[in-house]
């Protein structure tokens, strides 16, 4: 079995100024974004799956694993934050945390049953828990089933930020986005991030050398589906709206294309790829279903040509990590 | 009473038709290591060939029973020499990846072409009325389902575990490089099983047609519930995907009967309750 992915660079200080160059450009670029011309909605809703793919990329790009329910956790978030904001009416930064604690709780449980098995299993297992949670979510009396959570008011971040003001609300959604993405980089290039890596390079090698490796699989997963609920919770301020969309199975695979185009394994690669699908979606919404057809199509380029995504090609071209 | 004995036998249908598909799944997987993700899409090609057989042909379900497995085997083969032996060496997450975008494109071209919605398929006349049993009444069609994919699944069981062509895919399964050595054609037992396997999930579209429409999610939904059968089962026999598959169909249809909120979940949450007690599966080896 040869590997997912392709940097096996060393982590040089070169190779870190290089990084924080890219974050810098990066987050320049982002905060310019309400002082041009383009449309800020898409912009938000691209930082959110940008994050989703990151902390999907944690799992896949470091551990080997490649989750297929990954959108159990921002659909869960998503309804708990949007519960906690309407129902309850808490302020909007508890209704972020009451998301990111059911995220957490959720990929306790679910990590716990799914880290037993690896490979393809991992990947089935995952589908199955996401599809029962989608069933569960159909039938539940708090996610208004196929209505789904509605108008959900935005209110003022600690008390202060209003954030029914767009540009607010995007400055708050990019803070969020910078501060999940630094976390994920953090994780990477700490020691856990290296012994992850090993795991995926050689899962018996790092056994051998006296890792339990379970139990580092099961803290990337939760950070991981934590890290998603992040990004759900924040979506319900930008979409106003909780659905079933977001847990059903296909959007699991949505966030899988992603990073997948983007790059596994890559640090910028799953937030290339979100921006790339997203945009996609909302160009070519007049295809119809076709727009399924091209993700299809993507999908099995990529796989068979195509592997190492927008960015693991260019970061293997100038021999670069990224 | 007759309730119940219904739903019976809707579980055993539908877990024909998960036997069928998690067989071929073990096929499949045994030869190419290969989680076939279109196995879904297959299935509703399946039925749809059956459909285009009918109302462009003319041509009986009787013949589609036999012609549109080849059909969509004979497609099945074209996709795996084309695409999928390429990722021969990969991880084997990348064949997940690479069949998930191909069900992808199959779903997504009928749909622009068929809509969501269903399209009618006739019983054929012979297999039409019921039988009254003197408990309950048997749709004949109904009955003849679960009777002839019992037999297709045992024979599949017989031809891969009895016969000589079987040991020399199990073989193959086990250690390509030396069974190439002893002058077999690996690569293309390889084509001809992915072939077996998708005929087996056509197959089985053919005979959900007259129950089930033709509709182009049809395979969607219900290859997530087959997954969650394999991971139950897993994947170490042929017989172990039957008698699950059986199984599991049972316990959903009696789930329909007794707690019907649950009918959905029950699958999902035996898989739940198998992995902590079990985390292999029922029958399956170490992964």
């Amino acid at each position: 079995m040869t590997a997912l992915t392709d940097d096996t660079l060393p982590m040089t200080p070169r190779a870190m100024r290089d990084e924080m160059i890219v974050f810098v450009v990066m987050a320049l670029l982002l905060a310019a974004v309400p002082f041009t011309g383009v449309y800020p909605f898409f912009v938000m809703q691209a930082l959110c799956f940008a994050l989703l793919a990151c902390a999907f990329n944690l799992l896949i790009g470091y551990g080997g694993l490649l989750s297929f329910g990954h959108a159990m956790f921002m659909g869960t978030a998503g309804y708990c934050s949007a519960h906690a904001l309407k129902v309850w009416a808490l302020p909007p930064e508890l209704g972020v945390l009451v998301g990111i604690a059911a995220a957490f709780g959720l990929s306790l449980i679910t990590g716990y049953i799914s880290i037993r098995r690896q490979g393809i299993y991992f990947s089935m297992i995952t589908l199955a828990l996401s599809q029962l949670l989608y069933f569960i979510y159909v039938q539940a009396p708090f996610t208004h089933g196929e209505d789904g959570i509605q108008g959900i008011p935005q209110g003022h971040m600690f008390g202060v930020l209003d954030l029914s003001k767009p540009t607010v609300l995007y400055y708050v959604v990019l803070v969020g986005f910078l501060a999940g993405f630094l976390l994920i980089y953090r994780i990477i290039n700490s020691p856990f991030g290296e012994v992850l890596k090993s795991i995926r390079e050689n899962e018996p090698r790092a056994i051998s050398l006296g890792y339990r490796t379970d139990q580092y699989k099961f803290l990337a997963f939760v950070l991981s589906g934590t890290l998603a609920g992040f990004a759900g919770a924040l979506k319900v301020f930008v979409a106003q709206n909780a659905s079933l969309t977001d847990v059903h199975w296909s959007m699991s695979g949505e966030v899988v294309l992603m990073t997948l185009v983007g790059g596994l394994g890559t640090i910028f690669g799953p937030v290339v790829g979100a921006f790339a699908i997203i945009a996609m979606q909302q160009y070519l919404a007049g295809f119809g279903q076709w727009v399924t057809v091209i993700q299809g199509s993507i999908f099995v380029v990529c796989v068979l040509t195509f592997r190492r995504g927008v960015v693991g090609e260019i970061a293997h071209y100038f021999r670069r990590s990224l | 009473m007759q309730a119940l004995y219904a739903q019976l036998l809707v579980g055993l249908i539908n877990g024909s038709f998960y036997a069928l598909l998690s067989l071929g799944l073990a096929v499949i997987f045994g030869m190419l290591n290969i989680i076939n993700f279109a196995h879904g899409a297959l299935y509703m090609m399946g039925a749809f060939v059956a459909y285009f057989l009918l109302n462009l042909g003319g041509i009986n379900y009787w013949w589609a029973l036999l012609l549109a497995p080849i059909i969509v085997g004979i497609f099945g083969m074209i996709l795996e020499r084309t695409m999928l032996q390429w990722l021969t060496g990969l991880d084997h997450l990348y064949g997940l990846l690479l069949t998930f975008g191909i069900a992808l494109i199959v779903q997504g071209v009928f749909q622009n072409y068929f809509g969501s919605s269903g399209l009618p398929y006739a019983i054929p006349d012979q297999l039409r009325g019921g039988m009254n049993l003197g408990f309950m009444f048997l749709p004949v069609y109904r009955g003849w389902v679960v009777i002839f994919s019992l037999v297709v699944c045992i024979a599949t069981w017989f031809l891969i575990e009895k016969t000589r062509l079987g040991a020399y895919l199990r073989a193959a399964t086990e250690n390509p490089t030396l069974v190439r050595a002893f002058g077999i054609n690996v690569p293309r037992m390889i084509t001809l099983t992915y072939g077996l396997g998708v005929g087996l999930a056509a197959l089985a579209g053919v005979l959900s047609a007259p129950i089930n429409q033709v509709r182009p999610l049809m395979g969607a939904d219900l290859i997530i519930v087959v997954f969650a059968v394999v991971v139950i089962g897993g994947m170490g026999s042929i017989m172990g995907s039957i008698i699950t598959g059986f199984a599991l169909g049972v316990i959903e249809g009696l789930t329909k009967y007794f707690y019907p909120e649950a009918s959905n979940t029950v699958v999902f949450v035996l898989m739940v309750l198998v992995l902590l007690v079990k985390p292999t599966g029922l029958t399956g080896r170490a992964a």
